[in-house]
């Protein structure tokens, strides 16, 4: 395992996890753009534009990129979150050269009106098939009202209308600014070579421009409070509470996955014994949120309508056993444990790790080895635990319910 | 990539069978024990799904809570569902991990401890999986769909209802569990850094003194054919189609499949390019082949905004028609890529492999290795595959809609009451 770096004349950062073993090659431009990044008028165009790229470029048509991505058998796919827009696709080693060609050329797209106009209806549809999937826009609104005026407070999907009312050009205008060479990331893991994939990329990227593109990482004002969103067509009700956690900078962080690992994880945690074992709940969980500036912990419970308000009393109530007695020993034993394994099986996927050494560099510019990562979360005491909960008081937080309850009221 | 499978079948019915995966430092395993729910009886739907949750309680000498601490101090990635004909039970690990992780499932299937002070807390549980199939509006159509095509018992959810697993009672799960728990046709699948010499050893020493049982007997209830509507208050209308496919176990399984994969098999498919890429009708669509293991049915699934749905409806209908005049052999050069990369990917995970070979097993009662597969998809022609869709035509649509209104079917050749 071999890990390399390259950076090229214009910024455009390579990274690499070079495994001569494995028999498979992933790949992946990291865009350090999202929601976050956009202005009012142009909601959902860091998505939107991640659908565009498919869409071809000066050298190919959209029906073009589709049939080179299945002819290599490629694995590929793109997301976009509140401040990253990644692209990625995992081939056999004999397509890295191919792969990478085509990735690099589909980052510099058209636009063109007519696939502009048609890729529209999809994302209208795609935002219409999560108004029908819980917890029925519960999210958005919680990053509404938790980060109140904050940049991370705006939606990734943009709403019907903001997505309507974008153009190609305002489009292009965000592009140009945002996917700057010195903005991006290419990732690689898995049967790599190296020094190939450093020519290519100059090839192909070299002449891209640079714009310098900034990002405001002021921390975020968190709101607390307490939404009620009636969908009386639901048959669960969903609660969302999220409250303040590390941001992506802080080394904190490591202690606080631990922590949520001891509250929520999906397995013998505090959660879920409270609310999953005990059948309370369809689904219960905790998790961390970490962007560059600030930070957020999510609990999220589905239950049913009738035993919604009980559960927000017992939720209180579990975060308080919790800030007045602490975790114990044992507790941070097994979550040590089960994160160790999870690196473990994450880490034999090369998919995986390109995710791993991708995002690393969109947040921090920094990469750090499977066994760095496992040392780290090894190192975690429980000093350090009881720390992160003191920061980042769970009762100190926005709670937004979703479902056919009118009349829920927040126990505090 | 050499691949190598190993498998043994004890006097009592298991069957062990395994892959080393020397590259890897993890291992997982997969069982899977024939006490599907299609052995529920119809007056006590969901009792599998209920003897799953009730098993993993508390165990020889472990109670409930300790139960899932030795797994997580064994850092057992784990997991349990009941399905159609088996109830599965599953976990990854590090490697050095495997053979304590089985111990304790040979605690769960052979000796449960049936705890009465948790049985309401475990209906609580089914319960709330019942209610998650409420909000999940594709799921229910596609049930729906399930349950029309394949009848009552064969294309059933293993959820159960409200009234069904509120009527069960303690005994009533034991004396299940008592029937269906058996060695006979019990299959343990493990993939991963494993040595199955030493693992056959141990797996005898934990299940070879476990007495085999009768197999009983299940008849499928009659199909429900043709156009069925649910009426919902929803954003997206959610089309669900079926029609007649093929059996893993089949000789033509690969040329359905085939035909499918060009269906539906990449981004440069008919059903995506047709219906997203060129019209903009949808964010998903898909069409995929289910199998049982005597019939087989090709799955179709649309959501579309509800004044787009008949069109979205139309096209799809259009494509599954136009697939019997045949495939191009661009067409199955890409899928035949596709197809071989994705098995070269799936030898990163040892989760998918051991949940990969046991069902080989229990449909073929063997595995097919990666070159066998490999030679199927390679054999696999034009001709032979439209020789197959000449003589298979796409035709008797079932089909669910989920959504506002119903939409309709007299244009496309589909009448509503088709048998």
């Amino acid at each position: 395992m071999e890990y390399r770096q390259h950076r090229l004349d214009n910024g455009l950062n390579i990274l690499a996890e070079c495994n001569p073993q494995a028999y498979t090659s992933a790949f992946g431009f990291f865009v350090r753009t999202g929601a976050r990044d956009e202005t009012s008028e142009i909601s959902g165009v860091s998505h939107f534009l991640e659908h565009m790229v498919f869409k071809g470029t000066p050298n190919r048509s959209a029906a073009q990129v589709n049939l080179e991505l299945d002819e290599m058998g490629s694995s590929s796919n793109a997301r976009t979150g509140e401040e990253s827009t990644i692209y990625h696709a995992a081939v056999l080693p004999e397509f890295q050269g191919q792969v990478v060609e085509l990735l690099s050329d589909i980052m510099r797209p058209s636009l063109r009106v007519d696939d502009f106009e048609t890729e529209k209806q999809v994302i209208i549809e795609e935002i219409k098939m999560y108004d029908d999937q819980p917890p029925y826009g519960g999210y958005e609104r919680m990053m509404l009202e938790f980060f109140g005026n904050h940049p991370l407070g705006q939606s990734v999907l943009g709403t019907v209308e903001s997505v309507s009312g974008l153009t190609p050009d305002s489009m292009m205008s965000y592009f140009k600014e945002r996917y700057s060479p010195s903005n991006i990331c290419f990732a690689g893991a898995g049967k790599i070579d190296f020094d190939q994939l450093v020519e290519d990329l100059d090839k192909h990227c070299g002449e891209w421009t640079p714009s310098f593109p900034e990002r405001s990482t002021q921390p975020a004002d968190y709101q607390q409070g307490f939404v009620s969103m009636h969908k009386p067509n639901s048959h669960q009700q969903y609660i969302l509470q999220m409250a303040a956690g590390p941001s992506s900078e802080q080394e904190t962080r490591f202690a606080a996955a631990v922590m949520n690992s001891i509250i929520g994880d999906d397995s013998g945690s505090r959660l879920y014994w409270e609310f999953l074992d005990s059948g309370l709940a369809e689904s219960a969980g905790m998790g961390g949120y970490d962007y560059q500036g600030s930070g957020a912990t999510m609990s999220f419970i589905c239950c049913s309508p009738e035993q919604a308000q009980e559960n927000l009393g017992r939720l209180t109530k579990l975060q308080q056993t919790i800030r007045s007695e602490g975790f114990t020993q044992k507790e941070l034993d097994l979550a040590k444990r089960k994160i160790a394994s999870h690196i473990v099986l994450a880490s034999e996927r090369t998919n995986s790790r390109m995710f791993s050494i991708g995002s690393q560099w969109l947040s921090e510019e920094s990469f750090k080895t499977v066994a760095e990562i496992a040392a780290i979360y090894e190192s975690v005491t429980l000093d350090q635990i009881h720390e992160a909960l003191a920061s980042f008081p769970l009762d100190q937080n926005m709670t937004v319910t979703v479902g056919p309850c009118e009349n829920l009221v927040t126990p505090y | 990539m050499e691949q190598q499978i190993f498998h043994h079948t004890y006097e009592n019915g298991i069957t062990l069978v395994a892959q080393p995966m020397p590259w890897l430092e993890s291992a997982a395993f997969s069982i899977s024990v024939p006490a599907g729910c299609r052995y529920d009886a119809r007056s006590q739907l969901g009792i599998a799904n209920f003897a799953c949750e009730m098993v993993q309680r508390g165990c020889g000498s472990l109670n409930s809570r300790e139960f899932i601490e030795a797994l997580e101090s064994l850092g057992v990635d784990y997991s349990s569902s009941a399905s159609l004909y088996n109830t599965n039970f599953g976990g990854a690990m590090q490697a050095a991990q495997l053979h304590d992780a089985l111990k304790i499932y040979a605690d769960v299937l052979r000796r449960p401890a049936f705890p009465e002070d948790q049985l309401e807390d475990g209906r609580l549980v089914c319960f709330q999986e019942i209610a998650a199939l409420g909000d999940d509006l594709a799921q229910r159509a596609l049930q729906k769909l399930r349950t029309n095509f394949y009848g009552s018992v064969d294309g059933r959810n293993c959820e159960g209802t409200l009234e069904t697993v509120q009527s069960l009672t303690l005994d009533d799960i034991k004396r299940f569990y008592d029937r269906h728990y058996r060695p006979n046709g019990l299959i343990i699948a493990c993939a991963g850094k494993l040595n199955f010499e030493s693992l056959q050893s141990h797996v005898g020493e934990l299940f070879h003194d476990w007495q085999p049982k009768p197999e009983p007997e299940v008849s499928n209830a009659p199909s429900t054919h043709g156009v069925e509507h649910i009426e919902y208050e929803s954003e997206q209308t959610h089309i669900a189609i079926a029609y007649p496919g093929v059996p893993y176990s089949h000789e033509n399984y690969y040329l359905n499949r085939g035909a499918i994969g060009v269906l539906s098999g990449g981004m440069s498919s008919r059903l995506f390019t047709e219906v997203r890429e060129k019209r903009g009708l949808c964010y998903t669509v898909f069409a995929s082949c289910h199998t049982l293991k005597d019939k087989g049915a090709v799955l179709c699934y649309s959501g579309t905004t509800n004044e787009r749905a008949q069109e979205t409806l139309d096209v799809i209908i259009a494509e599954l028609q136009k697939l019997a005049h045949g495939i191009k052999e661009d067409e199955l050069r890409r899928l035949k890529v596709q197809i071989r990369s994705g098995m070269v990917m799936q030898q990163e995970s040892c989760r998918g492999r051991a949940g990969s070979i046991a069902g080989d097993w229990f449909h073929l009662d063997r595995v097919r290795t990666l070159d066998e597969v490999n030679q199927k998809i390679n054999e696999l022609t034009v001709e032979s595959i439209n020789e197959y869709l000449a003589a298979n035509p796409p035709q008797s649509f079932d089909i669910v809609t989920l959504g506002p209104q119903p939409l309709e079917f007299e244009a496309n050749g589909i009448s509503a009451t088709q048998a």
